[in-house]
Formats: C-alpha cells, sequence, structure tokens
C-alpha cells in the first residue's frame, strides 16, 4: 500500500514542482483553514492566502460540493469586516467564482451597497461588477438609480464597470437596462476610451432591434466623435451592418463608405483591419471600392508581426475566392510568406497564391510548394492538395505539373485522410481531363504497390477496373492488379479480383490470361476472394447462366446500383426468409438530397470517390409496409414515392390533420383526407377512421385512381366530417349518440413533381452522355423579375422536385449566370436529367435555358410542360 | 457576426501544458474535460513556435488563438474565427505586460505561482465576461497593485519556505519507514 504514494511523492517532487507554493495542497485541508475567516480577529494575510488557495483549487477544475460552498460563502461574508483594501478584493473574486443562490445573495447585498458608494473608486467599480453579476431583476429595481449615476460617473474604472455590467444585464433584465439609454448615450461622448467603447456597446445593444435608431446612431458618430479604437472597430461593425440593410442604391455611391475609407488611414492597425475587412465583405463590392483595401492590407504583409501578417493574408485568402484580380498585385508579397515561419500563414499564402494564380505562374509556384510541403502538418497540406485541385480543373494544359506534384507527394509519407485527399484529387483529374487518364492511372498503380491504406487500395482498383480497360494498352495494368492478390489482405484481394474480371470482360484480347489468374483465386484463403472469383469465371466462361448475354455481364460489372444503400440495408433487414427470393427491384430508390454511392452488388467498400453516405432515416420503408398492410391496397403495385407531410390546419388548431401523397404507377393514396374534387381522378375506395380519441393521432386512407403513368395533376378540397362523443371519464367509454361535425381543411394539390423521385448520379456529364441525344428537348423561358438567381434556381428546382447534382443547386453570391444539373426518376421508372443555364440581367430580369434528356422522349416535353404550366 | 468583440477564454500555462491560472468566457466548452482538452490541443499545436519576442497566432476549430511565451510560461488569448485577431492581440500584450509590472519583471512559473493572487485579479481587471475592459498593461497593473499594496507579493513566498519544510520533513519520515 505505501510503495505507489511514495512513488508519487517523488514524482511531485522534482525540480519544476519543487517550488510551487501549492504543493500537496487538498481540498479538505483548505476548507478547514476557511475557518480562520471566523476569527474576531481577522488576519488580513493569512485570510488572502486562504482565498488564493481555495480559487487555485477551482482553477484547476476542483470543485466544491453544495455544501462546502454555501459553507465557505458565509465565511466569506464575515471578511467584510476587515478594512483591508487588498482582502476586499480578493473577497469579491471569491464571490463571483461561487455565484451564490438568490437566498444567498441578500447576505452581502447590504456589503456590497455600502462600497458601491464608497468613497474609493476602487471599492466602487468592483462591487457593481460583483454585485450586477450575482442579483436578480427584483434587486437591481432597487439598485437602479445608483447603476446610472455610475454610468456618468467621473472615474472611467467606475463608468466602464457599469456599462459592462449593463452589457450583462441586458440579457436578463433588458426592460430595466433600455431606461438607462440617456445616462449611456452621454457616456458614448466621454472621453475616457474605453468609457466610450463600452458605452456603444452598450448602446447598440439596447437598440439593436430598432433599424432606424442604429442608423441614426452611425449616422451621428461617423461624423467623427469617436476616438477610441476599440469602439471605431464597433462603429465599423454596425456601419457595414447599416450598409448591408439598406442593399446596393444601384449606380450610385454606397452611403458611409467614404467612412470606411477614412478609416483606412486611422492611426490603430485594429481599425483598418476591421475597415479593410468590412470593405472586402460588402455585398457586390466593386474592385474600385477594394482597391484601397487592398493596398493597406498589401503593407501588412510585410509587417514583423505575425499577428498582423496572418490577419492581412487571412482577409485576401478570402478576397481571393470571390475577386482574384483584386489580390494580383500582392503576389509578389505572398510568394515571399511561403517561407514564413509561422505555418498558418504560410499555408494561407501558398492558398491565396494558387487562387490568383495565371497559367504562367502554376510551374514556378510548383517548384516553390515542393520544399513547403516537406515542413508542414497534414491537415495543411489537405489544403493544399484541394487548392492544386482546382488549380488543375481551371488551367487543365498544366496537368502535367500538377498531376507529377501530386504523385510525388502521394509518394512521401503521411496519414490517411492526407493520402485520401491526394488520391480523390488524382481521381477527379483523370475524369476531368482526359489528357491526364494514362499518367494518372500510372501514378495510382505505383501508389498500391505499397499502400497501407486498405481503403484507398480498394477504392483505386474499383477505379482502375472502370478506367484501365478502356486506355490503349490495358494489360500494362494486370501486373499491378494480380500483385494485390499475391499480397494483400483479404478485402484487397477481393476487391483486385473484381478488377481483373473487369479487365477480362472489356479486352477480349486479355480474356484468355485473366481466366488462368481468376482460376489460381480459386484456392485463396479467404470465402469472400473465392466466391467472387467463381462467380467472375462463370459469368465471363458463359458456362453455365442461360440467357446472359454480353450486356447483362456488363450491366452486372459495371453498372451502378442505383439503389441508396440505406434504403437496400432495411430492406435486406425487412426480408424474412421464405421461398420467395429477394427481389432488388423491391428496395425504394429515393433519397434525400444525398448522391447515391456508386457500389456494385458485390464490390466490398468500392464506393466511388465522390460519393458520400450518410445515414438517413428511410421513412419511405415504414409508409411502404404500413401500405402493403392494407388488403385494399395490396394490388396497387409497387409504391413509387410518398412525400413528405403536408399541413392542412394551421398549427395549434383544434383539429390538426396532415396528409402524405402516396403516389402507385395507377393509383394516388392519401392518407388522412375526406373528400375530393378533381376532374383525373376516380375515387376507387376510402378507409374512415373509426374512432379518434383525444390528443392521439389517427389515420385514414383515400385511394384514387389515375391514368395509369400518367402524372395527373388536380387540387383537392378537404372536409373534416366526424361525430363527436361524450366519453364517460370514469368508465373511458364513448355515450351512444354524438353530434355530427365538420371542420373546414386547406386544399391539397397534386403537383408534378409528386410524380418524380430524387435520383441523383455521380457523374452526370457521364450519364448525361449515356443519355440518347434524341431524346433531348431544349426551350428558353423568361421568368420575369425574381429577387436573386438564387431564388430562381430553388424555385425551378422545386417545381420539378429533382435532385440537383454535384452541389450545383448552390449559387454563388455575385454571379451573373448559373448552370444547375438536375436528375430525377418520373413515373413509369423513366429516367431523366435536366440541364438548366440561368441568366441575369442587371434590372433582376431571369432567363432560363432548359435542357431535357430522358429514356422517353415523351417525358421530355412532359417536363416542359411542367416548367411552361410553373 | 458578433457584433461586440468577445475574447473566449485567456490562458496561463506552464511549459509543460499544464495550468497555472485559467479563466473561460464564453460556453464553447461546458465541461472541464471539454477545456482541459482544448488546452492540450492549443499547447500542441503552439508548443514548438517561436513566441518570445513577437505574439504569435494559430487558428484551428473555428477558433483564433494569440500566444506569447516568456520563460517557462505561455500566455494564449482565443477568440471566434471571425474576431478581429489585433484585439486578440492587444489584449495579450496587455495581459502579459502587466504580469511583467507585477511580478516585477520575474516572469516565470515558480513567481508566478507564487503570485498567484496577483494574476487572478489581473485576469478579473482585463476581461469581464467576454468584454475587454483595459488593454494597457500598465493600468491594468496599477488597477490590481494599488488596492494590494504590493506587499501581498512576499506573503505566499513565506509560506513557501515553511511549508517546503514541513514536506520536506513528511518525506523523510516516510522514507524511513519503507
Amino acid at each position: 500500500m505505501a510503495q505507489p504514494l511514495v512513488v508519487k511523492k517523488d514524482d511531485d517532487l522534482d525540480e519544476e514542482e519543487y517550488y510551487s507554493p501549492f504543493l500537496g495542497i487538498e481540498k479538505g485541508a483548505v476548507l478547514q483553514e476557511a475557518r480562520c475567516f471566523h476569527d474576531p480577529q481577522l488576519d488580513a494575510r493569512r485570510c488572502c492566502q486562504v482565498i488564493t488557495k481555495l480559487l487555485y483549487l477551482l482553477n484547476q477544475g476542483d470543485t466544491f460540493t453544495k455544501v462546502e460552498a454555501t459553507e465557505v460563502f458565509f465565511a466569506t461574508t464575515k471578511l467584510f469586516q476587515s478594512k483591508d483594501a487588498g482582502l476586499r478584493r480578493m473577497v469579491y473574486l471569491m464571490i463571483k467564482e461561487l455565484s451564490p443562490s438568490a437566498d444567498e445573495v441578500i447576505i452581502v447585498t447590504s456589503s456590497l451597497m455600502k462600497d458601491m458608494n464608497s468613497k474609493t473608486d476602487m471599492y466602487r467599480a468592483n462591487a457593481i461588477r460583483v454585485l450586477c453579476r450575482i442579483i436578480d431583476s427584483t434587486l437591481l429595481t432597487q439598485i437602479e438609480r445608483y447603476l446610472k449615476q455610475a454610468i456618468v460617473d467621473k472615474n472611467p474604472v467606475v463608468a466602464s464597470a457599469a456599462l459592462v455590467s449593463g452589457i450583462y444585464l441586458l440579457q436578463t433584465s433588458p426592460e430595466v437596462v433600455k431606461r438607462w439609454s440617456n445616462e449611456v448615450q452621454e457616456a458614448v461622448q466621454s472621453r475616457s476610451a474605453l468609457v466610450q467603447f463600452h458605452a456603444l456597446a452598450l448602446l447598440h445593444q439596447i437598440r439593436q432591434n430598432d433599424r432606424l435608431a442604429v442608423s441614426k446612431l452611425v449616422t451621428s458618430l461617423t461624423r467623427g466623435s469617436v476616438r477610441s479604437p476599440l469602439a471605431q472597430c464597433l462603429l465599423i461593425r454596425y456601419t457595414s451592418q447599416v450598409i448591408r440593410e439598406s442593399g446596393v442604391s444601384q449606380g450610385g455611391d454606397r452611403p458611409f463608405f467614404d467612412f470606411l475609407e477614412s478609416c483606412l488611414r486611422n492611426k490603430a492597425e485594429m481599425v483598418i483591419l476591421e475597415a479593410a475587412r468590412a470593405i472586402t465583405e460588402l455585398n457586390g463590392v466593386t474592385s474600385r471600392e477594394l482597391t484601397p483595401a487592398i493596398t493597406v492590407l498589401q503593407l501588412f504583409l510585410s509587417s514583423s508581426k505575425p499577428v498582423l501578417r496572418f490577419a492581412a493574408v487571412r482577409t485576401l485568402n478570402k478576397v481571393a475566392s470571390t475577386h482574384p484580380l483584386a489580390v494580383t498585385n500582392c503576389n509578389i508579397d505572398m510568394e515571399s510568406l511561403i517561407s514564413d515561419q509561422n505555418r498558418s500563414i504560410a499555408t494561407l499564402a501558398i492558398t491565396t497564391l494558387l487562387k490568383t494564380g495565371n497559367e504562367s505562374s502554376v510551374d514556378r509556384l510548383m517548384k516553390q510548394m515542393t520544399n513547403f510541403m516537406s515542413d508542414i502538418a497534414d491537415e495543411f497540406k489537405i489544403v493544399v492538395v484541394e487548392a492544386i485541385r482546382s488549380l488543375c480543373l481551371k488551367f487543365p494544359l498544366k496537368y502535367r505539373s500538377l498531376m507529377n506534384f501530386l504523385s510525388n507527394i502521394l509518394r512521401e509519407e503521411g496519414g490517411f485522410e492526407y493520402k485520401k485527399a491526394i488520391v480523390d484529387s488524382i481521381i477527379i483529374l483523370i475524369r476531368d481531363i482526359p489528357d491526364a487518364k494514362e499518367s494518372g492511372l500510372f501514378h495510382l498503380c505505383e501508389f498500391i504497390e505499397d499502400c497501407e491504406f486498405t481503403y484507398l487500395s480498394t477504392q483505386i482498383l474499383h477505379f482502375l477496373g472502370n478506367e484501365g480497360p478502356k486506355t490503349s494498352d490495358p494489360s500494362k495494368y494486370i501486373r499491378y492488379i494480380y500483385n494485390r492478390v499475391i499480397l494483400e489482405n483479404a478485402t484487397v484481394r477481393a476487391s483486385a479480383v473484381s478488377t481483373l474480371a473487369k479487365f477480362g470482360a472489356l479486352v477480349d484480347s486479355l480474356k484468355p490470361r485473366i481466366f488462368v489468374l481468376l482460376r489460381r483465386c480459386l484456392f485463396d484463403g479467404d470465402d469472400e476472394v473465392r466466391d467472387r472469383a467463381t462467380l467472375y469465371l462463370k459469368l465471363l466462361g458463359g458456362e453455365a447462366t442461360v440467357g446472359e448475354t454480353e450486356k447483362d455481364v456488363n450491366d452486372f460489372l459495371f453498372g451502378a446500383l442505383d439503389i441508396p444503400l440505406v434504403n437496400l440495408e432495411t430492406s435486406l433487414r425487412n426480408y424474412e426468409p421464405s421461398e420467395a427470393p429477394f427481389d432488388i427491384s423491391s428496395v425504394p430508390k429515393e433519397t434525400k438530397s444525398q448522391p447515391i454511392a456508386e457500389k456494385k452488388a458485390t464490390g466490398k467498400k468500392a464506393t466511388g470517390p465522390s460519393a458520400v453516405s450518410g445515414p438517413i432515416p428511410s421513412v419511405d420503408a415504414s409508409y411502404e409496409k404500413l401500405l402493403s398492410s392494407i388488403p385494399e391496397f395490396a394490388d396497387f403495385g409497387k409504391l413509387f414515392k410518398s412525400s413528405a407531410p403536408v399541413e392542412l390546419t394551421e398549427a395549434e388548431t383544434e383539429y390538426s390533420v396532415n396528409v402524405v401523397k402516396h403516389i402507385y404507377d395507377g393509383h394516388v393514396v392519401v392518407v388522412h383526407v375526406d373528400a375530393s374534387e378533381a376532374d383525373e381522378f376516380l375515387e376507387v375506395m376510402s378507409k374512415p377512421l373509426r374512432s379518434l380519441p383525444c390528443d392521439a393521432p389517427g389515420q385514414t386512407f383515400v385511394a384514387f385512381e389515375k391514368p395509369e403513368g400518367v402524372p395527373a395533376t388536380g387540387k383537392f378540397s378537404n372536409t373534416l366530417r366526424f361525430i363527436v362523443k361524450e366519453v364517460d371519464p370514469s368508465t373511458g367509454e364513448a355515450e351512444d349518440d354524438g353530434v355530427d361535425d365538420e371542420y373546414q381543411l386547406e386544399d391539397l394539390e397534386i403537383v408534378s413533381a409528386d410524380y418524380m423521385l430524387k435520383v441523383g448520379v455521380s457523374n452526370f456529364r457521364n450519364a448525361w452522355e449515356s443519355m440518347d441525344p434524341e431524346s433531348e428537348r431544349v426551350d428558353e423561358y423568361g421568368l420575369g423579375v425574381r429577387e436573386s438567381l438564387a431564388e430562381a434556381v430553388s424555385a425551378v428546382i422545386s417545381i420539378l422536385g429533382m435532385q440537383p447534382c454535384e452541389g450545383t443547386d448552390v449559387v454563388p453570391s455575385n454571379s451573373r449566370s448559373h448552370t444547375c444539373l438536375l436528375s430525377g426518376v418520373f413515373i413509369g421508372n423513366v429516367k431523366v436529367l435536366v440541364r438548366l443555364s440561368f441568366g441575369i440581367s442587371a434590372p433582376k430580369e431571369v432567363a432560363m435555358k432548359l435542357a431535357v434528356r430522358s429514356d422517353d422522349p415523351e417525358i421530355s416535353d412532359k417536363i416542359h410542360e411542367i416548367v411552361a404550366n410553373g | 457576426m458578433e457584433t461586440c468583440p468577445k475574447v473566449k477564454n485567456i490562458l496561463l500555462l506552464d511549459s509543460e501544458g499544464k495550468r497555472v491560472a485559467v479563466k473561460y468566457y464564453s460556453d464553447d466548452w461546458p465541461t472541464l474535460s471539454a477545456k482541459l482538452a482544448f488546452e492540450k490541443s492549443v499547447f500542441a499545436k503552439t508548443q514548438k513556435a517561436n513566441a518570445g519576442t513577437e505574439a504569435e497566432i494559430v487558428m484551428f476549430d473555428g477558433q483564433i488563438v494569440v500566444y506569447k511565451f516568456i520563460q517557462d510560461l505561455h500566455f494564449f488569448v482565443t477568440g471566434g474565427e471571425e474576431d478581429n485577431e489585433l484585439i486578440l492581440a492587444s489584449v495579450l500584450q496587455g495581459f502579459s505586460d502587466a504580469i511583467d509590472l507585477l511580478l516585477r519583471n520575474i516572469v516565470d512559473k515558480r513567481t508566478a505561482l507564487e503570485n498567484l493572487d496577483l494574476i487572478l485579479l489581473c485576469l478579473d481587471e482585463i476581461v469581464d465576461g467576454g468584454i475587454v475592459l483595459e488593454t494597457e498593461g500598465s493600468v491594468i497593473a496599477e488597477k490590481v497593485s494599488s488596492a494590494h499594496g504590493m506587499d501581498g507579493a512576499t506573503s505566499l513566498a513565506e509560506q513557501t519556505l515553511v511549508q517546503a519544510l514541513t514536506t520536506a520533513r513528511e518525506h523523510l519520515a516516510k522514507s524511513l519507514l519503507m
């Protein structure tokens, strides 16, 4: 028992700890010591030491129990008897730290109020800060008078204390603090810099919900009565807020811009930075407005202070994303920052240069980067790799040097996230730049020869299987792939087997050799590897399966699984072993705004690089189960789509009704509705609700027949008809007679979007090109005056109800044109792809070009009809 | 964007990343373990920097941290990603200047611990609830010492000697018992 204790002592006594006055300090002992607070003859110095020890314990993360805290608090209140100023300060600190409860506060209120009116400024200021931290609003009204006085006190420390306390109190008792406006306004004119700052902060917070008042405040103060740098910073923030809210007056000068510009010439660096940043963040900032701000930031770049350099490069980096040309003047200064000691600064400089660089500077930049990469942390390297990727997409002609750079860093040491970023970048470059394909694939092959990450190996093998056979000399990849079968773990081996099979399927000349290799895999130690080898041998050899054509084989090997994995998993879980085999076409295909994970049915961890699959709650599965359990609906076929619930009543009314629209090929089932009036829909059955107890939800179903496969639209008006029956509270049984009642509900519309499934594609361009160009229908539409481009884009997306691809639903601010890619499946399982090009003119008129391709040209026309009617 | 510049925390750590004194003003780190984890990662990310003469800066996890080392003491001031780093730097400067004055130019962990009361008061005078109270080192130091008369500074040191003797005796007794 004694041994570990002694060892611990030794540790504590090493040189570092030896001098600590808090060595071996213990809560219990210190709490005992605190009894000296009760001594009739107080020893101020000793009490100070004890408080320091208590605060030390709290600071180290120790906590007091409720009882202990109360005890310490009461003891501490005794110390108000001492006149010692130092002790009094520690007492203030202790009370704040203990944050006493309301009934305890009363004990110290009078002592603190006495201090608040003391002649010593230091007492006044501190007593105010302590008191405001601990009192509630009823006590606050008692001391309000003193606080108002304090705000305009001659002593700046007292005034600041009251103002800062005001900012704190505004959260808990706004109505009280708002009454202090006049005093606070007076304090804004104070000669003390900090009082000015605190008063301005409080005044703005009091008025922040009143736009007009804020605008007045800014107008009066920007004329030049504010001198404190901190207050100036605040004023700049308020000014840009006013500018933001007032909107840009077309062509004319921006209000208050002169003020912001004049702040760029301020003496204080923090004000200059604040103003420069405010200018760069203005909505729709012009290059003329940017120039002065960029100039001051450029000066900061060569400052001796790291913080200043960082601030400048960080701001310029942001500007470079939207206005790369404006930043090019700083390129020389930026380049010298690549060797900055502070790696955050260096990384920001590099990524800025990558954003602003032009085609001619790429090579030089790459040379500098190589040295740079070796001495920064992985997290910075990832940022750089991403910047290089976008640079390469911007200058496809420069792919050679950029690809070389990527392959070099791929060979160096690095963690998984970093390597993954590089591999992803190379794959994206191969996809988008056809010339880069061969060299890119070769670099990836080199990499898997010595890759410690199973995930990356399988990802590359999968990709290689899709791209490799289409190259000029597919045979050179076989060696790399078969090496994996010999050298790697089971997961990678299985992947490699699939990749071999893909080569076999596409390259006839290689087929016999692939067969030899696959046969060897039949003796693998792992089940999965053997199973795959067997399966592929049969597929490719056409030995057993009847009716397998070459197209089927290729579909099986290369076809993307167009079902979200989450849905597949749910369906598999629900599948009960029986005579009927699991039917993959019964899995719902709807995704919730998430690209489909591209995955082969048998592939393990072979997801495409851009696929993100997160767990999403699959509502559909539960609906499907529910509907198929109702015998009347059983012969409607497979559920095509269920909408999100639509509210038919205002929130918080007596009866709350919402509707879910379930679309079948030939029927529409509406859950929760009662009556109908719509042309094309023929009501076939309804399933009324027998009883609906109070506060419990119930469901009622109505089915409508509609022309098969046709997206009939219409409006239903709904009325809730029911019989109210009293329930005997004692027995819980309903009485026999009830009162008929009606409740008017809002209309329900069946719109075209209800017939569209959001189904994403992982590579829009490939998918687009694989569709029949004959099915393409193009037309142009004027959308009239819209609020903004983004608003127009989202409106069209919601009319069509399709899945935006590749993040094209996001419109960068300030852009004048935008292309949006959509994909979906229309009722009748018709795949539809839409390419939308938008343009906006100065008076906010939006024009749109709509190009549609689909499996069925009639559907293409239909999409145009939907847009034309929408 | 936060309209008023806010300080999220001020940390004073030793050369091993252990706390000397810390003060948190925001609820970004609600638990003790979250606070300690933050301190650990700040310390690890800044450890190698050369932040003796000029304040250095690092940005991670949406926080900006300005920092400075004096002897075996590491000073940190943290603010939000959107905030003005120069304001944070002025707080850091005020803090380290004030400590330098209060500890009479002997800024190291030992002196800091012996005068912990001054350091805690100093933290209290720089920032209140995240809002900057004062950034001028000499003004901060004066506010702290005016109350204290500076005589409190030696008191803990005296006690230290007594305590050191006591623990030394204990230690001797323990080792004899073994």
